[in-house]
């Protein structure tokens, strides 16, 4: 049995005529604690594959396997695996606290507890003392570390990251790659980042792997 | 470590005019500004703060307002307010989903949904009142639920009128929601109702706050619908104002009673500014096309949230088409026929046809005059704080009495004006008086929008060397484009179908298709009644057309931003 | 010139907004018509009027019934226009006293049958046309049921009638006030106790007549379940289908006549043109087009009724009238304590 995250012949397709095939019979498995970069240029249904795997897209065949369970059938809120949005997607009407606390919530967690792992998250992507402010006075950099700590506060056993610094202007992104991949380890977390840049994938991926025309070339 | 690029108050203008200082730029824009904003309050000053005002006035200073001592009165307002917050909850819990089933998602067959979603706004009261007591009385359809003449009809009916209110603004701020917050909200261990619910919901805040202040407003004014199908057994404040001033000749109790109205108009307003400033700024984001192709479980749930909306509309047009098919020897199109024709037994001077051209015309100069006033309102209100007391102007009239603002036009445009001016001319208050009415829906569908555009956006473009003008038309335009198409939608809905004031407005030989309908039931008779049902589905018709249009324009135009 | 450009709109669309408000003096070749929204004459009358007069005709509409009268005392001041049509018996007396007419006697030969009915001390109002406000009954539900139909006001009240009659209220429908002015005619002081006997009896009540009589009565046109209700002597012959038979009629002994009334309005701009308007409202031509145009008789005896109506509208021969004066003093009373005894 396969420990950790095993995607088998999973393929995707969108309506169209005829219709369009993002991602074509992918095999794929990540080992826990292993942090695995997606590389490949823009259509190469790399963020296709992620949306497949955290299940906000349909399959058009194929199965996700969690530590041997299919959770092709999960919905993706049981699913128990997080998504950092290349945009961060932050709620707008909340603030930062509110944002990275959101996950604890549904999980249920009392008030006391739910502080206690937001003040964490921030201390963790080195936002202290951030909890209070309104999400529209961050910036880019701010954003996105935001966007990482509410991920990770409800401890999810999988992360995926779908190009999370290529917002971010160069300086920021080569720092930020740097403490992603010390706070990816320091968490222990299992991860699946998707990016074009090689380097990038470099500093922050212990395993790389290839993709393009919906295939996984051998890298 | 700021994101923003362009400093908010524009001043790095790279190239602009080299000649006149910012400083005195700026003064002369403020200028033409105050210049734009007083054309609107002139229109809405004359054609309704003064007759209103006058009226008030001469009410008030007539007596003592001793209606406020009343119980009659306090009763009425509440039935007033129970009635206007059934109708708009109503309209908002059907409203909501069929706003998400006509926007969010997309599915063929679509645009044919959504103009017949706004048929019913259009309907006159008189019409919509007959099918919906077809319906209700005991040998009605829905006869044995035994809800005729009380609470439950009215406020259905009320529903019925609004529910494309809050589809149409709603919907338009659902379809560019980005999606990605609530899938967000998903992947952090929110159910999809959830995710609605705390993330969705929120971010609508404004639209359903706009949507909301409307329809009550409308709710809490509706007269003919409360009068008959209440069987004139259920008091509100508009309809004590109307007996007031009808049958018993006390202007004093009727101005009270109009005052009182208006304190509800300005709290209404009150509290869902509230509600929007709330969310409002936290909520500026990129406009964006948030629909998608419905998948079979889509459809599945679009099937569910359009249902409720599909019988509670649907029933009554179906009443409606079928009694207009009901002729002398069975079933036929011969009430359409004769709507080309002046129907022989009738007291209708010219064919329903040519009512209808009157109708489309009319209509049409009241949706320019609206837009064009609006449009100068929405901007100036969205552009700043201080100019929220515009808002509160231009959505008065939805809140006052059409019975007090018809006589106060009576009282005061009947007369030659000073300087020669007469505006008692129907051609021209046929359309003002649409125009009154339409100018709020303008209002309230352009400025959430207007509000999103970022300043930075606006400062980005002067920086680049635009002037005002040129920011507006590159910048503020092109955004405006989809709420526009709402707008002029629902201005020319409001106008093709108003009733209250154009019936005092218009001559006799030169009726609206409304009046038309009106006067040929007011008459025995299945030639009369089958000819007036004809009329209203053309009426339904003309609507629906008109609103596939202006889908059809913002449509193409989603595609092309 | 882009720094103009506001002001430049700014002021074309105030000059715009200007002429199209027309410059307008008292102009002494115009007459202007107050009347309500069920005012409909054929064209070729009003152009055969201008023709011969050299007027033109404007129309201007207000309510009706105690509507109209109350908007012409509130605009008394400034009156809106020369001449009105529609005011009617229930508030002819009181739109006399508020002094809102001038007097003014037709030379036309329909005169004396107008005269007939004048408002009492005035020359103010002069008649032109009537109707019979009656119970109006569906032959055909009484005859499958081999029911025998109503016949009086006082059958209405009983047991065998229950729950069969629908009524307007006359607080919002001329209609409905003047069937209760015929139950005030008919049964004087006891009019209170009759009505609460209609009520035990499930009277029903609507707003205005089209819901009394499209949603609620049982005839051809409507196909509701009440086979009594309130409407007109007039009401009949438009059921009538090809078989010429009349499925509906009128009870005759519960009608009440309503007249309706024109009048030349004090400090109008021009009296003398009002005067011509009220001798074109007597004139052949015009009484002749009443019927089918507005759906009431004309009151002069010169001109024929359409055959329908003589056959299938008789009227009554003994309606129900009272003082128009009276009705003046206690209308509002009346209405006040029906809607207590009634819908209280």
């Amino acid at each position: 049995m396969v420990t950790g995250l095993e995607v088998r012949d999973l393929s995707v397709r969108y309506p169209g005529t005829p219709p369009i095939v993002a991602v074509d019979g992918v095999d794929l498995a990540v080992d826990k604690g292993e942090i695995l970069g997606l590389l490949g240029p823009s259509g190469s249904g790399k963020s296709s594959l992620l949306a497949a795997i955290v299940g906000i897209v349909p399959l058009a065949s194929g199965s996700v396997l969690w530590d041997g369970e299919d959770v092709t059938q999960t919905p993706v809120h049981e699913r128990g695996f997080g998504l950092v949005f290349q945009d961060g997607q932050l709620f707008p009407h909340r603030t930062v606290a509110g944002n990275i606390a959101f996950g604890l919530e549904m999980q249920g967690l009392d008030r006391g507890d739910r502080e206690e792992r937001v003040g964490d998250a921030l201390a963790l992507v080195g936002l202290e003392g951030y909890g209070p402010r309104r999400i529209d006075e961050l910036s880019g950099g701010e954003r996105q570390r935001v966007a990482l700590a509410r991920s990770l506060a409800p401890r999810p056993r999988l992360m995926l990251l779908d190009e999370p610094l290529s917002s971010l202007d160069r300086d920021l992104r080569d720092r930020l790659a740097i403490e992603l991949r010390d706070i990816l380890v320091s968490t222990g977390s299992t991860a699946i980042v998707v990016t074009h840049d090689h380097d990038e994938a470099g500093m922050i991926c212990s395993r790389i792997v290839q993709m393009s025309h919906g295939r996984l070339a051998l890298g | 470590m700021t994101a923003t690029t362009f400093s908010a108050n524009g001043r790095k203008s790279s190239s602009g005019d080299p000649v006149t200082p910012p400083v005195l730029r700026s003064r002369r824009l403020r200028a033409a500004r105050a210049g734009a904003i007083a054309l609107p309050l002139t229109f809405l000053g004359l054609f309704f703060l003064w007759p209103v005002g006058t009226l008030l006035w001469r009410g008030l200073s007539e007596g003592s307002g001793d209606a406020l001592a009343s119980e009659r009165t306090w009763a009425a307002f509440g039935t007033t307010i129970t009635l206007a917050l059934a109708g708009t909850v109503g309209s908002l819990v059907l409203g909501l989903g069929a706003a998400w089933a006509l926007y969010r998602v997309r599915w063929r067959g679509q645009a044919y949904a959504r103009a017949l979603v706004t048929v019913p706004f259009v309907l006159p009261t008189v019409v919509v009142a007959v099918a919906f007591g077809a319906l209700l009385r005991p040998s009605g359809l829905l006869g044995f639920l035994g809800l005729d003449q009380g609470i439950v009809p009215i406020v259905a009916a009320l529903v019925f009128f609004n529910v494309s209110v809050v589809v149409r603004i709603v919907g338009g701020t659902w379809a560019s929601l980005d999606p990605g917050t609530a899938i967000a909200a998903r992947t952090l261990g929110a159910s999809r109702w959830t995710a609605f619910r705390r993330i969705t919901l929120p971010a609508l805040g404004p639209g359903i706050a706009a949507a909301a202040a409307i329809v009550f407003l409308f709710c809490s004014t509706s007269f003919g619908i409360v009068l008959i199908l209440g069987g004139t057994r259920t008091n509100t404040l508009e309809t004590e104002i109307w007996l007031e001033v009808k049958q018993f000749l006390d202007l004093n109790t009727a101005a009270t009673l109009a005052l009182l109205q208006v304190v509800v108009v300005a709290l209404t307003l009150a509290i869902a500014g509230w509600a929007q400033s709330r969310r409002e700024r936290a909520l500026k984001r990129t406009r964006m096309d948030g629909t998608r192709s419905a998948t079979r479980a889509d459809l599945r749930l679009v099937t569910l949230a359009l249902a409720p909306s599909a019988l509670l509309v649907g029933l009554p047009l179906v009443g409606l088409v079928e009694r207009s098919l009901h002729t002398r020897s069975g079933w036929g199109f011969a009430n359409y026929a004769s709507l080309l024709t002046i129907p022989e037994r009738s007291n209708l001077p010219v064919p329903v046809w040519r009512a209808a051209v009157n109708s489309l015309e009319a209509a049409a100069i009241a949706t320019s005059v609206a837009f064009l006033f609006g449009l100068i309102l929405a901007a100036a209100i969205s552009r700043s704080r201080r100019a929220r007391w515009l808002d509160a102007v231009a959505m008065l009239p939805l809140g006052v009495s059409a019975v007090i603002v018809g006589l106060g036009i009576l009282l005061t445009l009947y007369r030659p004006l000073p300087g020669g001016f007469d505006f008692g001319d129907p051609r021209i208050l046929v359309p003002a008086a649409q125009a009154v009415v339409a100018l709020p829906l303008v209002v309230r569908s352009l400025v959430p929008t207007l509000r999103s555009i970022s300043p930075e956006l606006r400062s980005a473009a002067a920086t680049l060397g635009a002037n005002p003008r040129r920011v507006w038309w590159l910048v503020d335009w092109p955004i405006l484009r989809r709420p526009t198409g709402v707008a002029l939608g629902l201005a020319f809905a409001v106008s093709l179908g108003e009733f209250g004031a154009t019936s005092f407005a218009t001559r006799p030989d030169h009726p609206t298709l409304p009046t038309a309908i009106y006067r040929l039931l007011s008459r025995p008779g299945i030639e009369s009644v089958g000819t007036a049902f004809a009329a209203c589905v053309l009426l339904a018709f003309l609507t629906s057309a008109v609103m596939m249009v202006a889908e059809r324009w913002h449509g193409k135009e989603a595609v092309s931003w | 010139m882009h720094r103009k450009t506001w002001p430049a709109i700014a002021g074309f669309l105030l000059s715009a907004l200007a002429l199209t408000g027309c410059a307008a003096d008292p102009d002494p070749t115009t007459v202007t018509v107050v009347t309500h929204g069920s005012f409909a004459i054929p064209d070729d009358l009003v152009t055969s009027f201008e023709r011969d007069t050299g007027l033109t005709i404007e129309f201007v509409v207000a309510g009706e019934s105690s509507s109209l009268v109350n908007e012409l005392i509130l605009t008394q001041d400034h009156p809106l226009g020369d001449v009105v049509y529609g005011i009617d018996l229930a508030s002819a007396a009181q739109a006399v006293e508020a002094g809102l007419f001038t007097d003014y006697s037709s030379d036309q030969p329909a005169a004396d049958d107008a005269a007939e009915y004048a408002i009492s001390g005035s020359d103010g109002l002069t008649a032109v046309d009537y109707s019979d406000v009656c119970i109006n009954v569906d032959h055909h539900w009484f005859d499958e049921r081999g029911i025998p139909e109503p016949v009086t006001l006082s059958d209405l009240a009983s047991p065998t009638y229950r729950g069969l009659l629908s009524v307007t209220n006359p607080a919002t429908s001329a209609t409905g006030l003047s069937f209760l002015l015929a139950t005030v005619a008919a049964f004087g002081e006891g009019w209170g106790d009759y009505w609460a006997g209609l009520r035990a009896n499930d009277v029903r009540v609507v707003a205005s007549w089209s819901d009394a009589y499209y949603t609620d009565f049982s005839g051809p046109s409507s196909g509701g379940s009440y086979p009594l209700v309130l409407s007109y002597a007039s009401s009949p012959p438009f059921e009538v289908g090809e078989d010429g038979v009349a499925p509906t009629g009128a009870l005759l002994d519960t009608c009440f006549r309503q007249v309706e009334y024109a009048g030349v309005l004090e400090d109008g701009a021009n009296p003398e043109a009002a005067g011509k308007v009220i001798d074109w409202m007597l004139s052949d031509g015009f009484q002749a087009a009443l019927p089918d145009s507005m759906y009431v008789y004309p009151v002069s005896s010169r001109v024929e009724v359409p055959e329908a109506w003589a056959r299938y509208a008789p009227l009554s021969d003994r309606p129900w009238t009272l003082d128009p004066a009276t009705i003046a003093r206690d209308r509002d009373d009346l209405l006040r304590q029906w809607t207590e005894i009634v819908l209280g």
